[in-house]
């Protein structure tokens, strides 16, 4: 009997060891950023407000001032005299193999962090909430999904919500024509032309998407949400140093209330390119999150 | 190197529940096949009329032509695509550019990139038939016309037999050109086998299997159309030219 | 009707120029490398040992089968950890560029290579069989004798591939270079002027496609009066 438990306790540290084998390894990342002195900072181009290009094509919003507040804080923890960021824009289809392939050290934008995910890339702590909704024009008619049988939806290709929507046309048999388009911008651009009668995406980047729209009041965000999503900045998956540290930088930012700040200058004052105030107060979980960080996907 | 290979991923069920990965994979190399064969016609209905214009004594016919070949030749491949998908709709009357923009998706993207590959490919095939009827000795339209042919019959019953027997093997490589240029379709949407390669690498998360796949199928693709094509070149060789026996 | 409105483009031209230089860079950094590297697959494809003309007409051949807009794709996306791992490079080494670049210098010497291929092979073949009369060796022949008529004879053909290629530069598109194309697109993206910036951007390829093309023809009738 006591072999017996021995055999066990040996295979499972063994196990143990080779489901993690660079645990007590250096960060491969800080090592590299130490080395070259330099980060590569992943970020989107039409993400509204989160991580997008205002006119003078610099990249502005909630995420990446969230993220550049990351980077001064790893500047500091490594003791660099200069750190150098190289921004990489990404769209929604390409983001996680860029991370995977090493291209993009962090991406801190509008990504949802899941745990069909997490078999790919790991997540920081959770920066925002959402939920996947419409848009569609006031006078459409269009008040929720059953009101779509039929008609051409657009979404943004390699989303959550370009799975839920395809799923759903499939289970329900709704005969929906998705359209998935690069990014937000074309999304967008999709329905504004007419070429479908709604957006399904996630409700804040609807919310933003009006903010550049030619009259802003054509537009509604409508329909039962579909899920509700945690949003997180994504790292390499084999790197839990990296993360911790990361980690430790978003929870300082959130219970000292500098991540409230941020909030409020993106959410809650006018923003590029417009001048538009999307007015969104913050939430009930918004205010969970930025009170006891973590790092937990809803799904 | 720690990548896992998974060549099972293709028979797995798609996230979406509408088919296997591999059914997805068929799907666009359905629609690459379909789209590059319809686009090839148009091109070479417009190439042969515009290579033949080209080549007529009228001064202004042949100036349209050359405009025309101009055009589609300077612009690249992608540009034209977004011009004819993004821009066109909105620049037609409202109720007409509404009605194509309110059709099924699959059905504009379609459209826009066989009108787009097929002009763009027309071009360079009436390059292809216009140098083929310069190449034939100027005797031939001599003696049709003395014959008492007119300018129209000397051209369809003399010169352009002959020319389009020298022209087959140039236009193979335009063919291939064609099913290759195809991809490029995948930027608006349209979900050829380039784009589903790219929705695989996203969905099933195994990039190299993904993409191997994708690339092996274009090479299929491409051996198949050079050995029908080689079949088609024996046939048409004319004896005491060029390549003939 | 639609009613145009041009005024993005102004305030965008420094960023649709840096666009232009990255596309330019690309075109010249390709051309030069598809040269060299076009001259050297075909040699090795006329070469008498048998292993060199395979490997070099298995690369032309398969370079040929595939879209461009794979092999960006491949480069783009899958490379980087390739290489990463087989040059033993730090993790995250930015090669975005580096990698796009390859790619496509890999793609078009393809190209490159049937065009000298041919070119090769039109300079008669009593040129190298009085260079070896004239106890040259194969390397002295083709390097003094054979390549410079082959290359003279070339130039419009080469040149006009550089067009197409600078045409080409524009696939990258499906990377995140910001070329020309791409910045004209991100300008008409983020102030819903797409229309005006695509017509933009094809009259501008349409201008120095069409000048540079006009300057071979007449580069070709000074080398080769009819």
């Amino acid at each position: 009997m006591k072999k017996f438990a021995l055999t066990a306790v040996l295979a499972t540290a063994i196990s143990a060891s080779a489901v993690l084998p660079v645990q007590a390894q250096e960060s491969l990342t800080l090592k590299k950023i130490k080395e070259t002195s330099a980060i590569t900072l992943g970020h989107r181009e039409s993400s509204i407000p989160f991580s997008y290009y205002d006119d003078k094509q610099q990249v502005i919003g909630y995420s990446h001032e969230l993220m550049l507040k990351v980077v001064d804080d790893i500047k500091a923890n490594l003791k660099l005299a200069k750190l150098d960021t190289k921004l990489m824009p990404v769209t929604s289809a390409n983001r996680i193999t860029l991370i995977q392939n090493g291209t993009v050290d962090i991406e801190c934008g509008s990504t949802t962090n899941n745990t069909e995910r997490q078999k790919q890339v790991a997540f920081s702590t959770t920066i925002f909430v959402i939920g996947t909704k419409l848009m569609a024009k006031h006078n459409s008619g269009i008040k929720d999904f059953a009101d779509l049988n039929g008609k051409n939806v657009v979404t943004t290709a390699g989303t959550t919500s370009e799975r839920i929507l395809r799923k759903m046309n499939e289970e329900k048999k709704m005969g929906m024509n998705v359209i998935s388009a690069k990014d937000h911008g074309e999304a967008f651009l999709t329905l504004e032309t007419g070429r479908a009668v709604a957006f399904m995406m996630d409700d804040a980047l609807l919310y933003g998407e009006i903010a550049k729209a030619k009259k802003a009041s054509d537009w509604v965000v409508t329909g039962t949400a579909q899920s509700k999503e945690a949003y997180g900045c994504m790292v390499r998956k084999d790197d839990p140093e990296f993360k911790k540290m990361v980690d430790a930088s978003l929870t300082k930012a959130m219970t000292s209330g500098d991540a409230e700040k941020i909030y409020a200058k993106w959410f809650m004052n006018p923003i590029p390119p417009k001048g538009l105030n999307l007015n969104m107060v913050l939430s009930d979980e918004m205010k969970a999150t930025f009170k006891t960080p973590n790092d937990k996907a809803f799904e | 190197m720690g990548y896992q290979w998974n060549w099972d991923v293709f028979l797995q069920p798609s996230a979406t529940g509408d088919d296997t990965y591999l059914g997805w994979m068929f799907a666009g190399f359905k629609m690459t096949i379909a789209l590059s064969l319809s686009a090839w016609v148009l091109a070479l209905l417009l190439g042969a009329l515009i290579g033949v214009l080209r080549t007529v004594p009228n001064k202004m016919l042949a100036g349209i032509a050359t405009a025309y070949v101009e055009l589609f030749r300077n612009i690249p491949l992608l540009v034209q695509l977004f011009i004819w998908y993004f821009v066109l709709p909105e620049l037609l009357p409202t109720s007409i550019g509404d009605a194509f923009k309110q059709s099924n998706p699959v059905m504009q993207q379609f459209l826009a990139s066989m009108i787009c590959l097929g002009l763009f490919t027309s071009a360079r095939v009436a390059e292809q038939v216009r140098a083929g009827i310069n190449s034939l000795p100027k005797g031939q339209k001599n003696a049709g016309l003395a014959l008492g042919f007119t300018l129209p019959q000397t051209y369809r019953h003399v010169m352009l037999p002959m020319a389009f027997r020298l022209v087959v093997p140039p236009l193979t490589s335009e063919f291939l050109n064609i099913f290759k240029n195809s991809a490029v379709c995948s930027t608006i949407g349209l979900l050829e086998l380039a784009a589903q390669g790219r929705q695989l690498v996203d969905y099933t998360a195994q990039p190299y299997e993904s993409f191997i796949a994708v690339t092996l199928a274009y090479v299929a693709i491409n051996i198949l159309v050079m050995t029908l094509m080689k079949k088609l070149e024996d046939k048409v060789r004319v004896p005491g030219y060029m390549g003939g026996k | 009707m639609y009613e145009f409105d041009w005024s993005s483009i102004p305030g965008a031209l420094p960023f649709l120029w840096d666009g232009m230089k990255i596309s330019l860079e690309i075109t010249i950094q390709a051309v030069i490398f598809g040269i060299v590297w076009g001259t050297l697959l075909a040699m090795m494809r006329l070469s008498s040992v048998k292993p060199l003309s395979w490997f070099a007409a298995g690369y032309v051949n398969f370079f040929r089968a595939i879209p461009l807009v794979m092999v960006l794709l491949w480069f783009f996306l899958i490379m980087p950890k390739f290489f990463e791992q087989l040059l033993g490079l730090p993790a995250g080494t930015d090669m975005r560029l580096a990698s796009a670049m390859l790619g496509f210098a890999l793609f078009e010497s393809a190209y490159y290579s049937e065009i000298i291929r041919a070119g090769i092979q039109s300079v008669p073949k009593g040129q190298i069989s009085a260079a070896y009369a004239m106890g040259m060796t194969y390397n002295q022949a083709m390097r003094l004798v054979v390549l410079p008529q082959a290359f003279r004879n070339m130039i419009p053909l080469l040149l006009t591939q550089a067009i197409i290629l600078f045409q080409d530069t524009s696939l990258v598109y499906v990377s995140a270079l910001a070329d020309f194309f791409g910045a004209s697109y991100k300008v008409g993206d983020r102030d819903g002027r797409l229309v005006e910036m695509l017509l933009f951007a094809g009259a501008v390829y349409f201008v120095i496609c069409f000048s540079a093309s006009q300057l071979v023809k007449r580069l070709q009738k000074k080398y080769h009066p009819a």
